[in-house]
């Protein structure tokens, strides 16, 4: 008998587990009917059916984001396929790998306004690292293995594919591909030698050096050599929201996080260096506020896989194109150690009297939610985050101790992403303890991923600061409108504790001081599936210290000012 | 040293890879960045696999860097290079029909012939000349034939390629 020429679906579900694929987060549809169909024969990748795609996407992401391996979405065409752009966003914000597969009407019918035909490749072109609209299923293998280089070397990112339902269902006669030919596709590794000379001569010349490290350096890996460098110098180190538990944070030299919401000490680190150094960072409008006040005086190193981000933001004095661990690595030998033991002092100076506060009376306080979490899981656990004041607050009082431990969407600041990120994390890293912490509007949006939770039973503990706010909006109008608060009021929020037991999913809530370790400690045994707190925090708080969008690090907010501010100059 | 204009015009050659696509990509990195693009000449290369996009633009000098390492950082971009003020060739091909009846024949011919045009539509009342040469060359001929009456014109758009060793 003739061995049976493979289908175009089948050929794509091949590829997924000649690259090692494990999950694959996913929701069918017609036009994607072939390739769950094909996920039938392949027992090796176990489809995690979500209940929206946008929460697929977040799971791979945080899957990604967890175990450094590429994310795989399954999703249809049209909105199926639509209902991924703002996973896809997050991920190219924050460089996570991911390889977005989605159905497609046929390819005779394109154009044509076809039963849920979406132009999914021209919607998503501002977002993808890079993306196909596959026409011949003689082209999958090679596309296939095109868009796993692609999505996971150099700065990695989403790549989608545009998988028309004639390409999945058709034969495929092609063989597999096991190299890539794309002639405009370079991959930096060390930066060059002449370029790191350069920079240790600036170095040499620093009495007041601050390191100052982002996700480029999770993604390399280069916390081991960081912390090496820092040391080798006797230099303090910042890291960006992103750059969280690449070096731990309870290192001696660590001073937290710099920027909007940074720790004091670190962001007067950042206002009195003399020489900053990026390593796999990207000088962020949140990190940088007023560019013209920012660090006018220090000499500025820029270590960036991508070159774009050279002069993008910040012109620097030596830029270094190259992988961050490995460019820390070559840098080491060149460098000694700098006259910079006044300086170290001053920052340990500045973080005895500027330490992080907060009032420890007048009911139940997020960030005492979130100082005793970090108390008991003492840097253990995988924290996932939503996006505002509870990730500023997470930000500041969990200190992220090892690399890819910490899981929030920066650049984007997508509310929704921190718990179906987490449920990703969890499938991942099985044997490390994942918490999403997350607020009440946010956990709203993706809520209905409770169902793939306790179907998967991941034992991840999600941990809601419920202010019935949205408490950074809030926050701004407080400070800078007038205290005129417009779209802000959570009314109508929820009974989380019954939402979560409809699925299944046990739940506690935490009102007074006295329940909070307590319960934190009954989450931390319950591993029979996911658990939820909520924790119904003070209305009205706010995250400090904080530098208004657009100010200077001078203008520094360290607590809540007594005058009235004007209105932000920056965007957000 | 003369002030940066603010609209100054760039010449960018781009050999990208023969995908679809590629052209949107390339036109999103100008268009989000408030770049107008003046001119754009897409053309095989000998190898199939490839295309050359010369691409004439306007807009603020210091965004151009980062519309270059952009393009740059496209999978299908091979490379992006901004020839402005490099040795180059510049050329550029028009056609313009023009309004022309006998008694003006004799000194739109002349205009013509000046300027190493070619005549290639001889009608009763309009003429149709093809013009080759560099962009100015093309803007002074126009000036010169539109008091006759330009009835329509097609410009190729501009293309270059860099003089001696230097790559395109």
């Amino acid at each position: 008998m003739d061995k049976k020429i493979p289908t175009g679906a089948e050929v794509i579900i091949q590829c997924l587990i000649r690259e090692g694929v494990e999950y694959v987060f996913g929701y069918p549809g017609g036009a994607a009917i072939p390739l769950f169909d094909a996920l039938v024969d392949a027992p090796q990748i176990k489809l995690v059916l979500v209940r929206h795609e946008q929460g697929a996407t977040h799971m791979a992401d945080g899957y990604a984001r967890a175990t450094g391996k590429p994310g795989v979405v399954l999703v249809t065409s049209g909105p199926g396929a639509t209902n991924t752009v703002t996973g896809i966003l997050t991920a190219q914000m924050d460089s996570a790998p991911l390889i977005v597969l989605c159905g497609q009407t046929i390819s005779p019918m394109l154009g044509k306004d076809a039963f849920q035909e979406a132009d999914v490749t021209g919607i998503t072109y501002p977002v993808v690292k890079h993306s196909y609209l596959v026409k011949k299923t003689n082209d999958l293998p090679r596309i296939m293995k095109e868009a796993f280089h692609i999505a996971t070397t150099g700065r990695p990112g989403p790549v989608l594919l545009d998988l028309p339902k004639d390409v999945t269902g058709g034969p495929c006669a092609a063989p597999m591909v096991d190299s890539v030919d794309l002639p405009g596709y370079e991959i930096p590794g060390v930066p060059d030698r002449a370029d790191l000379q350069k920079a240790a001569a600036l170095i040499a010349k620093s009495r007041k050096p601050l390191l100052y490290i982002g996700q480029g350096a999770v993604i390399s890996g280069a916390g081991k050599a960081v912390a090496q460098l820092a040391e080798k110098l006797n230099a303090p180190v910042v890291n960006t929201l992103l750059g969280k538990g690449a070096m731990p944070e309870d290192h001696a030299l660590h001073l937290g996080m710099l920027g909007m919401h940074g720790t004091a000490y670190a962001n007067k680190a950042v206002m009195n260096c003399d020489l900053i150094f990026s390593i796999g960072a990207r000088w962020d409008d949140r990190i940088i506020g007023k560019l013209s006040e920012f660090c006018p005086n220090a000499t500025k190193i820029h270590l960036d896989i991508d070159p774009a981000e050279f002069g993008k933001i910040i012109q620097p004095d030596v830029s270094l194109v190259g992988d961050a661990r490995r460019g820390v690595e070559a840098l080491l030998p060149l460098v000694r150690k700098l006259d910079s033991a006044d300086w170290v002092k001053e920052c340990a100076a500045w973080r005895k009297q500027y330490p992080l506060r907060y009032g420890k009376q007048g009911g139940l306080k997020a960030q005492m939610v979130l100082d005793e979490l970090d108390k008991l899981t003492r840097g253990k656990a995988i924290v996932t985050t939503d996006v505002g004041q509870h990730q500023m607050w997470a930000a500041q009082f969990i200190r992220s101790t090892f690399n890819r431990s910490w899981i929030s969407s920066g650049g984007a600041g997508t509310m929704g992403f921190g718990f179906p990120a987490a449920i990703g994390a969890q499938l991942g890293v099985p044997d490390t303890p994942v918490w999403a912490i997350v607020g009440d509007g946010g956990f709203q949006m993706t809520l209905c991923e409770l169902a793939t939770a306790a179907l998967q039973k991941v034992p991840l503990k999600i941990l809601i600061i419920n202010n019935n706010y949205l408490g950074m909006v809030r926050q701004w109008q407080e400070l800078f409108f007038d205290n005129r608060y417009s779209g802000v009021d959570m009314v109508g929020n929820p009974d989380f504790v019954k939402l979560a037991e409809a699925y299944g999913v046990k739940a506690w809530r935490i009102r007074r001081n006295g329940d909070v370790k307590r319960i934190l400690k009954q989450a931390m045994a319950y591993n029979d599936g996911p658990c939820l707190i909520d924790a119904e925090v003070v209305k009205e708080d706010n995250v400090f210290p904080m530098v208004p969008a657009g100010a200077g690090y001078k203008d520094m907010l360290i607590e809540r000012p007594k005058q009235k501010m004007a209105k932000p100059t920056g965007s957000t | 040293m003369s002030t940066p204009n603010p609209t100054a015009s760039h010449t960018i050659s781009v050999l990208v890879s023969n995908k679809p696509g590629v052209l949107v990509r390339v036109a999103l990195v100008f268009a989000r960045r408030g770049y107008n693009i003046d001119s754009l000449v897409v053309s095989p290369q000998q190898d199939s696999d490839f295309s050359r996009m010369t691409i004439t633009c306007s807009g603020d000098p210091g965004t151009l860097d980062q519309i270059i390492k952009q393009l740059f950082k496209l999978v299908d971009v091979v490379r992006a290079i901004d020839h402005t003020g490099d040795q180059v060739i510049e050329k550029e091909l028009a056609l313009v029909k023009v309004k022309c009846p006998p008694e003006n024949r004799t000194q739109v011919l002349q205009i013509v012939e000046h300027f190493k045009g070619v005549t290639v539509d001889f009608g009763s009342e309009s003429l149709i000349l093809q013009m080759a040469g560099g962009s100015d060359k093309i803007d002074h001929v126009l000036g010169l034939l539109a008091p006759y009456g330009v009835v329509e014109m097609v410009r190729s758009g501009k293309i270059l390629m860099a003089r001696g060793a230097s790559a395109t």
